[in-house]
C-alpha cells in the first residue's frame, strides 16, 4: 500500500447563498481566508454570515473576534438579517472576543510586548464553545490602535498559525484603500496569502453595484472574476453566481398551449416547457394582451401561473385582463395566480432578481410572465442587466415552467432594444409584434423570428385586436421591410414573378 | 492614600516577562514601599478567563486597579524611571 503524497485541500461550505458555487464548494477547510474590502462593502456582514450559517445549517460552532465594533452593536446591527446572536452565546454556539476599543480606558506603551493576551483569549474561546469557524474583524483597528506594526504583523501571523494547528477555519478581514490595486494596507497580504476573497462596492453609472471576486485559493480551485451579489434584510449576503451556472437544463417536448390556437399554429403546436420565450414590439402593439392571454390559458387548465409586473398597475392589470374576458381575481382567489406589481426603481436589479427568484420558489408557478423585461432595463448598467437576465433565465429554466418575457422596443416601427440584443440568444422562441403602416393606416403585424427544437410559420402575418383578444389574418404578401420599419409595397404581379424565381425549375410544369 | 493595586497580565515565562516582573519589583520596593501596596501577576495562559474579563490585547500589560482612575500600560515597562507619571501614581512618600 502507497501513502497519500499530500493530503488533498477540502472545502467548508460556508452555507452563504450562491458563495460555494463560486468557490467550488466553500473555503478552504483548516486554513484562513484574507476577506478585504472598502468601507462599506459589507465584509462585516459576510464575516457574521459565516458564523450564522455555520450554526443554522450546519450546527457548527463559532467565534467572533471583533477589533473594531463592540459586541453589542454587532449583535444590533445582524438582528435585522434575523440573526439571533444573543440566543447563540447563550447556547454556546457563539462567542465573542472583545478586542474593541474601549475608550474609557487610557493605554500606554512602554516597551516591547506581544499579542499573547489576544491569543489567549482566541484559544479559550474556539475550545470553550467548540468552534469550527472563527472570524477575526477588522485588521485595521488593531493597527491604529497599536503603534508598532512589525510587531502586529508578526503577531498576527503567530495567531493565524494557531487558528490553523487548531484545524478551524478562519475568515479574516481588512480594509483596502482602493477598489483596485493593492489587497489590504499594513501589508497584512504578506503572512495570508493562501486564499484571498475581495469585496468590491463600486460605482458605475452613478449606480452601486456589489461584487464578489475569489483571488485565489492556493492549491485547489474556484470560479474567477467578480460575481455580483446584494445584502437583503432577513437573508444577508446572496451572490448571484452568473457564469458559474452550468448550461445542463432539461429541455421538454411537451407543448404548452399559449392561449391562443393561431398562435399555437404559428409556433408549430405552442410552446415548449422548460422554455423561455421573449415577445417584442412597440407600445401598444399587444405584448400585455399576449403575456395575459398566455396566463389565463394556463390557469384556467389548472397550472399555477405568476406574473412580475414593472410597468403597469395591478389595477390596470385586472380591469384589462377582464375586459378580454379574464377574470384575474377569480384566479387568484383560488390560488392559482400570484401578481407581483413592482416599480423598477423600488430596488437595484439584483434585489428585483432575488425577490422574483423567491417568488418563483415559493409560488411554484407552472407559468412565469414578465411584463416587461425592458422596464427593468433602466435601472440598471448594462452589464448588471445582461447578468440579471441570465440570472433569471437560467433560474427559470431549472424550474420546470415556461417563460414568457415581454419587451418594448424604443421605436414604433420596426427597430429593435437593447434588451433583445441581450437577451435574444439566451431566448428559446422569439416572437415580434410590429405595426404596418398601410396605405395610410395601422396595421399590427406578427412573426415567430425564432422556435428552438421546432418547426415553425415564417411569414408574418397581420392580426387585429378586439374584445375576445388577439386573432391571426393573413400573411402580409404586398409589403416588404416590415421588421426594418422600411415599408415598400409590391403589385400582387411582381410577387409572382419573384415567387417563381424561388421555385426549383423541376416544380415548374 | 488607598491601597495600591496593579496587576499584570503575562503569557507565560519569558524573558519578556521577567523584565516586566522585575521593573515592577523595583518600583514597588523603591517607591511605593510607604505605601500599602497589592501586585497580582496573572498567567493569561492558564488563566485565559481573567484575560476575557478584563479584555487584555498584549502582553505583558500591567493594569493599575486602585486608586481609580485606572491605567494600564503595555509592554515590558523599559525600566522605572517615569513609571509613576505613566501609572499616576504620587512620587515616593519623603523617607522617614
Amino acid at each position: 500500500m502507497t501513502a497519500p503524497l499530500f493530503i488533498p485541500i477540502t472545502k467548508l461550505p460556508t452555507g452563504i447563498p450562491g458563495f460555494d458555487h463560486i468557490a467550488n464548494g466553500g473555503l478552504p477547510r483548516g486554513r484562513t481566508t484574507l476577506l478585504s474590502g472598502t468601507a462599506g462593502s459589507a465584509k462585516t456582514v459576510f464575516a457574521a454570515q459565516f458564523l450564522a450559517a455555520g450554526i443554522i445549517q450546519f450546527n457548527e460552532a463559532g467565534v467572533f473576534v471583533t477589533f473594531e465594533e463592540s459586541p453589542d452593536a454587532i449583535r444590533r446591527n445582524m438582528a435585522g438579517f434575523g440573526w439571533d446572536i444573543a440566543t447563540w452565546e447563550a447556547e454556546g454556539k457563539w462567542a465573542f472576543v472583545d478586542v474593541s476599543p474601549q475608550p474609557d480606558i487610557e493605554e500606554v506603551v512602554r516597551g516591547v510586548y506581544d499579542l499573547g493576551g489576544l491569543l489567549a483569549r482566541i484559544t479559550y474561546a474556539v475550545q470553550r464553545v467548540g468552534a469550527v469557524r472563527v472570524v477575526l474583524d477588522s485588521l485595521g483597528a488593531i493597527f491604529a490602535r497599536l503603534d508598532n506594526n512589525q510587531v502586529i504583523r508578526s503577531e498576527l501571523l503567530r495567531i493565524v498559525s494557531v487558528l490553523r494547528r487548531m484545524g478551524v477555519t478562519a475568515i479574516l478581514t481588512a480594509e483596502r484603500t482602493q477598489e483596485y490595486g493593492e489587497i489590504g494596507r499594513y501589508g497584512i497580504e504578506e503572512f495570508v496569502t493562501d486564499d484571498v476573497v475581495i469585496l468590491r462596492n463600486l460605482i458605475e453609472d452613478e449606480k452601486r453595484r456589489r461584487t464578489i471576486e475569489i483571488l485565489k485559493f492556493r492549491g485547489t480551485s474556484h470560479q474567477k472574476g467578480g460575481f455580483p451579489f446584494t445584502v437583503i434584510p432577513g437573508e444577508g449576503v446572496v451572490v448571484i453566481p452568473l457564469s458559474a451556472i452550468e448550461l445542463k437544463q432539461r429541455s421538454s417536448n411537451l407543448r404548452i398551449g399559449t392561449g391562443n390556437a393561431d398562435i399555437d399554429r404559428m409556433c408549430g403546436g405552442g410552446f415548449f416547457r422548460d422554455s423561455i420565450i421573449l415577445v417584442s414590439g412597440a407600445t401598444g402593439t399587444g405584448k400585455t394582451l399576449m403575456a395575459t392571454t398566455f396566463l389565463a390559458a394556463g390557469a384556467a387548465q389548472g397550472d399555477r401561473v405568476l406574473l412580475f409586473a414593472f410597468e403597469e398597475s395591478r389595477d390596470q392589470l385586472f380591469r384589462n385582463a377582464t375586459g378580454w374576458g379574464f377574470d384575474f381575481e377569480e384566479y387568484e382567489q383560488t390560488g392559482q395566480m400570484r401578481v407581483v406589481c413592482h416599480y423598477p426603481e423600488a430596488a437595484s436589479l439584483e434585489d428585483q432578481l432575488i425577490m422574483m427568484k423567491n417568488e418563483i420558489q415559493s409560488f411554484r408557478p407552472q407559468r412565469v410572465a414578465i411584463d416587461s423585461l425592458s422596464a427593468l432595463e433602466r435601472v440598471s448598467t448594462m452589464k448588471g442587466f445582461r447578468e440579471f437576465v441570465i440570472g433569471l433565465t437560467s433560474f427559470i429554466k431549472h424550474q420546470e415552467v415556461v417563460g414568457l418575457y415581454t419587451s418594448t422596443t424604443p421605436t414604433l416601427l420596426g427597430g429593435t432594444s437593447i434588451t433583445e440584443a441581450h437577451i435574444s440568444t439566451i431566448t428559446d422562441s422569439i416572437i415580434l409584434m410590429r405595426y404596418v403602416e398601410l396605405f395610410g393606416e395601422m396595421r399590427r403585424g406578427m412573426t415567430v423570428l425564432k422556435m428552438r427544437g421546432s418547426a415553425h410559420d415564417k411569414e408574418i402575418r397581420e392580426f387585429t385586436i378586439d374584445g375576445n383578444g388577439l386573432h391571426i389574418g393573413k400573411a402580409f404578401r404586398t409589403i416588404s421591410g416590415i421588421l426594418s420599419g422600411q415599408f415598400t409595397h409590391a403589385a400582387p404581379s411582381e410577387i409572382e414573378r419573384l415567387g417563381r424565381l424561388f421555385k426549383d425549375s423541376s416544380e415548374v410544369e | 492614600m488607598s491601597t495600591i493595586v496593579l496587576q499584570l497580565f503575562i503569557a507565560g515565562r519569558t524573558p519578556r516577562t521577567d523584565n516586566a516582573i522585575a521593573t515592577l519589583r523595583q518600583l514597588v520596593d523603591e517607591h511605593l514601599s510607604g505605601y500599602p501596596c497589592e501586585l497580582v501577576i496573572v498567567d493569561v495562559l492558564t488563566d485565559p478567563q481573567q484575560a476575557e474579563d478584563r479584555q487584555i490585547l498584549a502582553t505583558p500589560t500591567l493594569i493599575k486597579e486602585s486608586p481609580s482612575p485606572q491605567r494600564r500600560i503595555i509592554g515590558d515597562l523599559d525600566d522605572a524611571d517615569g513609571l509613576l507619571a505613566a501609572l499616576n501614581l504620587p512620587p515616593s512618600p519623603p523617607t522617614s
